[in-house]
């Protein structure tokens, strides 16, 4: 076991306990940024100015009727910026913009002395512009070869020799949806500026340090005059990872331009219509199997709908490639990725980050192909897992692939999968208006950043001289337990219990220059930071101890908050010994610093070793269709799901269900809409609100719902031996999916293969049901000869270049 | 007259020049209690429940949760409001704090206030621990209702830890305040007439009478009961009233009378007081009511209010087409009774003058005994319907005598599905019957592509709603 995942006597971490901000929760009394606004006093309010286009020339902008409004202070413009007029890390999205890019594009932002005032001058602004064409649907800028970034190829062996080694080759195509965040909080930022011109800004962002830099570099001003800082966030998904940028920097140039805080926060239509969502994906893609159902060629193009700008689409395109595979071996694959540019809010990191879209690809096909192959799904699934000794399509080896097969198979036992099986082929005999159905899909998701720099992470502990501790640290807490983490995991560090520990709120200038927290890795990055900085002062106070107890210091323990030596009687108190340690002149503060080891990752010949770990995991649904209409409920889902030794059970499980849930809602629930129409409301997005996007209520929660945590799964290469846990549930949810699959077809005669869309409304249900009746048992997929080749990149296609391997070239060619 | 307030929290605040279009929500937080959230301002997330003290059922007040982002702070005057922060504190959790805390019923917490509300009401809701221990999917083995928790949602948890905390909770302890209170009388409703700034008025007449000579004087006032439309018009339309007047705590319009050849229900009562006081009376309701948005929401919306407002899409007129509802008009002047069938004109457009309010709704006795309700939505819980389809039948020998069928979402107003029920009565009801009026059904009404459903899909659930209904009830009616 290595020094990093090994825990000590009595740890703190590995014990279930609630949320840390649970009772602050419950209470009402735990703060986010808005709430922040009634303890602040003359707090001017923005609000945007959003043109209903979907894509036109501003010729003109008329902000004098608005400043007639009572209540209005200023107008804010591309004017006003004395930096760069620019919310991204691409440069390709304008903060103010002179061209609308997508429908509610804001173009300028109205200040007043109240939010109704802002909103009232806002109506007032005058913008004249030219409409220009626009592309909605993602079939329509492939059309028109809208593209924007990088076209990275994944290349595995020879996939025509595949191809052509197979026995049976399907043809499809597939479309599917993205997704809403709807995080409970919506963006949200207040500014002010501090003592010498320092701007503080408070924002919901789940990187702070990037929020800083967008401010700053708006601001014109360096990064050691502006501070950002995340109380908590009431939600974040990822839709606060590179969004929250911009909303910060209007806020921070308000308050520079007017001297007073200045408050923005999104109203639920403004968060729906300005900010991006999971990205929704085109496919088309041919397949060979073996007669045994042996995977043996994948051939596929995948294309992202990036949006108005590129946000995080390459590195989320990059994932989707690279979890293509999700459990499986395929000997021989070709993977295209390309992004289109559509006018639409950019798309942006949502849970899983490309990786749910590339493994519904693959996901999808097994359910479509099953049929026809003539096996049961949950065979054909099991029969192409990964086995010790193989590498994924970019070039790693599969570690623990064995894990896969005992989840499967626990998740057999524990679910009493055979006898259900069983039970609901007896029932459906039975019953000619309903069906139930049961399906298992396995899930494989790799742990790190694919961009290498972006795996380090930084902390900060004080031990104050009572003995109480305070730890800082780079990652943000939005309701996945990370800071009770981190407290269990500087308890377990230090060997004092768990109330000795209070976590501050992340700050820029406590720790800077962190990572998203993001790609699950907030544990895995953190903790590692954390304990790293509490090793430091705990190898400091052990020498005091030694010193103390007679003992040589590398045989001291503290446990429980008493520092002994191994055998010995005699104990120091942790106070007493903190008071010691200050008096001998010893430091109690310490900077920790982690870096993930053993990475390496070439993102231009998409080949490498990006991932520290896989998580592993298997669900299996049950489901009950009603005939007459496709609606549908889950009566059972059962989860194994691997979290290496659990760092908070709790919490993990909430991750889990709470994961599944969300990608239950993604795969059968949630919409997104877009007038596609020629009409004056082209490209409006129409389900702007909670009553038209309808996310998973408790209507949608399993009846029954079993979820454990894999036994003896120790990681050895994370903090405590755990592994992360945010992303790789939510694409347990396929379970759900492919149970609906199976249910709509059992409506029709047996081996039928059915297309489903995505998401699987029940109408989308209720037409896959009118399918399988009458029997087209091809569904859409198409058999034979070499199948038809996905569409290559052209003679203009790059492959991804990273700016920080930009950075490195410049700066090594300099 | 008494000075407007509210007590929130045991702690008085003054109402004083609040414009009416300030909603609760924003005025609690305004008074620094922010763990009430706007999720989305129309009453859709439920972040922004609070508890009310309303006149009650089975003892004299009862705690109501209901969304504090579509009612007007002005609404609540003389009235007493409990927020997560009045029912306990960090160091001192309420049970119901308690149990979502201990159990990880929160994770980023922006919801939970809200659940926990919602949670409370049900906790304190009398005679839920009567419930003999019936437990079903949707009940639990503590009486505790489910459907308390439809208008909320929480995006992080997948709802089971929230669940197993609502399962857990028992009865209030013996020195419970919030329990005690509710053995007092509730608040009266108060005389109110509030002035802001602008010249915007807020009045709440105290008889009906006072009603209807406002409304006879000033012909552009915004009438309102519940809120949960003009709600959204506040917040998300961006819709300042200048004068509003709200009618639902008027005596008049909250009477409930089961006679022998008709019900009549008060216009001003809410959907959960009516739920509760017709305890299955009427089928068809009883039918309808859980589909009807959320808990939050029938807690302050009335039926006045969702055939005022004559949307094609509202839950409640396919129902009441058929059950041959009609409804009481009544003006200054006296009162006049209007078929349900003849009521509606047009989109959002009714018979009803501006002059006039809705005092009861009236449903002839005996009722037709085959009847449901079949509503298409993506989500069982709190969803608007794509289609919904309202059928009594009464079936004797085997043979149709009468059908009645009212639809909603497949026209500019709800409507009778009149050819198909003539291709029903008089026949017998076989499959071969049931099969012809299908093909009648779906043709019925021009249904619309939108974000819903489809126009195809629309047309196809209104053909398989009779099918549907043929198959649920073959057996027992032929026999």
């Amino acid at each position: 076991m290595s020094e990093l995942s090994a825990r000590p006597d009595r740890p703190s971490v590995g014990v279930a306990i609630p949320h840390e901000s649970a009772a602050l929760h419950v209470t009402g009394a735990a703060l986010y940024t808005d709430d922040l606004v009634y303890r602040t006093k003359h707090v001017l309010h923005a609000y945007p100015v959003q043109v209903p286009y979907a894509h036109a020339r501003v010729t003109a902008l008329r902000t004098e009727p608005a400043l007639a409004v009572p209540g209005v202070v200023r107008v804010l413009t591309a004017a006003d910026v004395p930096g760069v007029n620019d919310a991204g890390v691409k440069h390709d999205e304008p903060l103010f913009p002179t061209e609308v890019m997508f429908h509610g594009h804001a173009v300028c932002w109205v200040l007043g002395e109240t939010i109704e005032a802002a909103r009232l001058g806002a109506a007032a602004v005058e913008v004249d512009v030219e409409p220009l064409p626009a592309y909605v649907t993602v079939r329509e800028a492939i059309e028109a070869e809208s593209f924007q970034g990088a076209q990275p190829q994944l290349v595995s062996g020879d996939v025509e020799a595949g191809i052509a080694r197979s026995t049976h080759v399907f043809t499809g195509e597939f479309e599917f949806s993205g997704q809403e965040h709807f995080y409970l909080e919506t963006h949200a930022a207040l500014a002010h500026v501090d003592e010498g011109e320092q701007i503080f800004v408070q924002s919901s962002t789940q990187h702070p340090s990037e929020t800083q830099e967008i401010v700053a570099h708006v601001l014109g001003k360096h990064s050691h005059e502006v501070t950002v800082q995340c109380l908590r966030m009431g939600g974040g998904f990822g839709g606060k990872e590179m969004q929250p940028h911009g909303f910060a920097a209007i806020a921070a140039l308000g308050a520079v331009l007017t001297g007073r805080p200045v408050r923005l926060r999104l109203n639920r239509t403004q968060d729906l219509t300005m900010s991006g969502k999971r990205h929704g994906f085109h496919s088309q893609w041919r397949v060979g199997f073996d007669d045994d159902g042996r995977l043996q060629a994948l051939d596929a193009t995948l294309t992202a709908d990036g949006g108005w700008s590129l946000d995080l689409s390459e590195p989320v395109l990059a994932r989707a490639l690279c979890h293509i595979d999700n459990a499986y071996w395929i000997p021989d694959v070709r993977v295209n990725g390309r992004i289109v540019k559509t006018n639409k809010p950019s798309n942006t990191a949502f849970r899983g980050f490309g990786g749910p879209q590339g493994m519904l690809v693959l996901e999808d096909i097994l359910g479509r192909c099953a049929p026809l192959l003539g096996l049961d799904p949950a065979e054909l699934r099991r029969r192409n897992f990964y086995a010790t000794g193989q590498c994924t399509p970019y070039g790693q080896p599969v570690r623990h692939p064995e894990r896969m097969t005992t989840i499967w198979d626990e998740l057999g036992r524990r679910g009493e999968l055979d006898a259900r099986r069983r039970e609901i082929e007896r029932f459906n005999a039975e019953h000619e208006h309903v069906k139930r159905a049961l399906a298992v899909t396995p899930v494989k998701f790799g742990i790190s950043f694919n961009l290498t720099a972006f795996n380090q992470a930084g902390a900060l502990v004080h031990v104050y001289k009572d003995g109480s501790v305070l730890i800082n640290h780079g990652g943000t807490e939005m309701g996945q337990g990370l800071h009770t983490k981190m407290l269990q995991v500087a308890a377990t560090t230090l060997g004092i219990p768990l109330h000795k520990v209070r976590l501050a709120p992340t700050r820029t200038d406590k720790v800077p220059n962190t990572s998203a927290t993001a790609a699950s890795s907030g544990a895995d990055l953190n903790g590692g930071a954390v304990k790293n900085a509490c090793e430091q002062i705990r190898g400091r106070l052990l020498q005091v101890a030694g010193a103390r107890l007679g003992a040589n210091p590398a045989d001291v323990r503290i446990v429980d908050g008493v520092a002994r030596s191994l055998g010995g009687e005699r104990g120091v108190a942790w106070d007493d010994l903190v008071l010691m340690a200050y008096i001998e002149r010893v430091q109690l503060s310490a900077a920790g610093y982690y870096r993930t080891e053993g990475l390496h990752w070439d993102s231009s010949t998409f080949r490498g070793s990006p991932f520290k770990y896989f998580a592993y995991g298997a669900a299996a649904t049950e489901v009950e269709v009603d005939g007459f209409t496709g609606a549908y409920r889950s009566r059972r889902v059962d989860i194994v799901h691997d979290v290496g030794d659990s760092l908070s059970p709790l919490v993990d499980l909430g991750q889990i269900e709470g994961g599944f849930v969300q990608g239950a809602g993604w795969l059968t629930l949630e919409e997104l809409r877009w007038d596609e129409t020629d009409g004056s409301g082209r490209g409006r997005f129409l389900t702007q609100a909670a009553s038209t996007y309808k996310l998973p209520s408790f209507s949608e929660m399993p009846e029954t719902f079993n979820v454990t945590l894999l036994q003896n799964a120790t990681e050895d290469g994370a903090v405590y031996g755990s592994k992360a846990v945010g992303e790789p549930p939510l694409m347990l949810a396929f379970s759900v999916r492919e149970a609906l699959r199976a249910a709509a077809a059992a409506f029709g005669p047996a081996g039928t293969s059915v297309d489903l869309a995505s998401p699987a409304t029940p109408e989308a249900v209720y037409w896959a049901i009118e399918q399988a009746r009458e029997h087209s048992s091809h569904g859409h997929v198409v058999e034979g000869g070499n199948g038809a080749v996905p569409p290559q990149p052209g003679a203009d296609a790059h492959p991804m270049k990273p700016r920080s391997e930009e950075v490195l070239e410049e700066v090594t060619h300099a | 007259m008494a000075a407007a307030e509210i007590t929130i929290n045991g702690r008085r605040a003054t109402l004083d020049g609040v414009p009416p279009h300030t909603t609760l929500l924003d005025f609690v937080r305004a008074e620094g209690l922010t763990g009430s959230k706007e999720g989305c301002a129309e009453g859709e997330c439920g972040a922004c429940s609070v508890l009310v003290a309303r006149p009650g059922i089975a003892s004299p007040t009862e705690w109501v949760a209901i969304n504090a982002c579509l009612l007007p702070a002005a609404a609540l005057d003389g009235q007493e409001v409990v927020t997560a922060e009045g029912l306990g504190r960090p160091d001192s959790l309420h049970p119901v704090q308690h149990e979502m805390a201990v159990r990880g019923g929160s994770q980023c917490g922006y919801c939970t206030p809200g659940f926990v509300c919602s949670m409370a009401a049900e906790y304190y809701r009398p005679g839920r621990a009567r419930a003999n221990g019936h437990v079903d999917s949707e009940h639990g083995p503590n009486g505790f209702d489910l459907h308390a928790l439809s208008g909320n949602l929480c995006r992080c948890t997948g709802y089971r830890p929230i669940r197993d905390a609502a399962y857990a909770l028992t009865g209030p302890p013996a020195d419970d305040l919030l329990a005690a209170r509710c053995e007092q009388p509730a608040p009266a409703a108060a005389a109110t007439t509030i002035d802001d700034a602008e010249g915007r008025t807020f009045v709440r007449p105290t008889s009906l009478p006072d009603a209807l000579r406002i409304l006879r004087e000033r012909p552009d006032v915004t009438v309102v009961a519940g809120c949960t439309d003009w709600g959204v018009d506040v917040n998300l339309r961006g819709r300042r009233a200048g004068y509003v007047v709200a009618i639902d705590r008027l005596a008049e319009l909250r009477a409930l009378h089961v006679g022998d050849d008709r019900i009549e229900i008060g216009a001003a009562l809410t959907l959960t007081e009516i739920e509760r006081r017709l305890d299955g009376r009427v089928p068809l309701l009883a039918e309808l009511f859980p589909q009807f948005a959320s808990r939050l929401i029938r807690n302050a919306a009335t039926l006045g209010g969702n055939l005022g407002t004559a949307s094609p899409i509202g839950d409640a007129p396919p129902v009441l087409l058929a059950l041959d509802a009609s409804l009481v008009l009544v003006d200054a002047s006296g009162e006049r009774e209007v078929p349900l069938a003849d009521y509606f004109t047009g989109y959002r457009q009714s018979v009803r003058r501006p002059d006039e309010l809705i005092r009861a709704v009236r449903i002839p006795l005996p009722l037709a005994p085959v009847s449901a309700f079949h509503k298409i939505a993506k989500r069982r819980f709190d969803d608007i319907s794509s289609v919904a389809v309202g059928f009594a039948l009464d079936i004797v020998g085997g043979v149709v005598r009468t059908a009645r069928i009212g639809l909603g979402g497949v026209a500019a107003t709800p409507v009778r599905a009149r050819d198909t029920e003539a291709a029903l009565q008089g026949r017998p009801w076989t499959a071969e019957t049931v099969r012809v009026a299908a093909a009648v059904l779906q043709s019925e009404g021009t249904p619309l592509d939108d974000h819903r459903a489809s126009a195809r899909y629309r047309a196809a659930m209104l053909g398989q709603s009779l099918l549907k209904l043929h198959a649920e009830n073959a057996e027992q009616v032929t026999a």
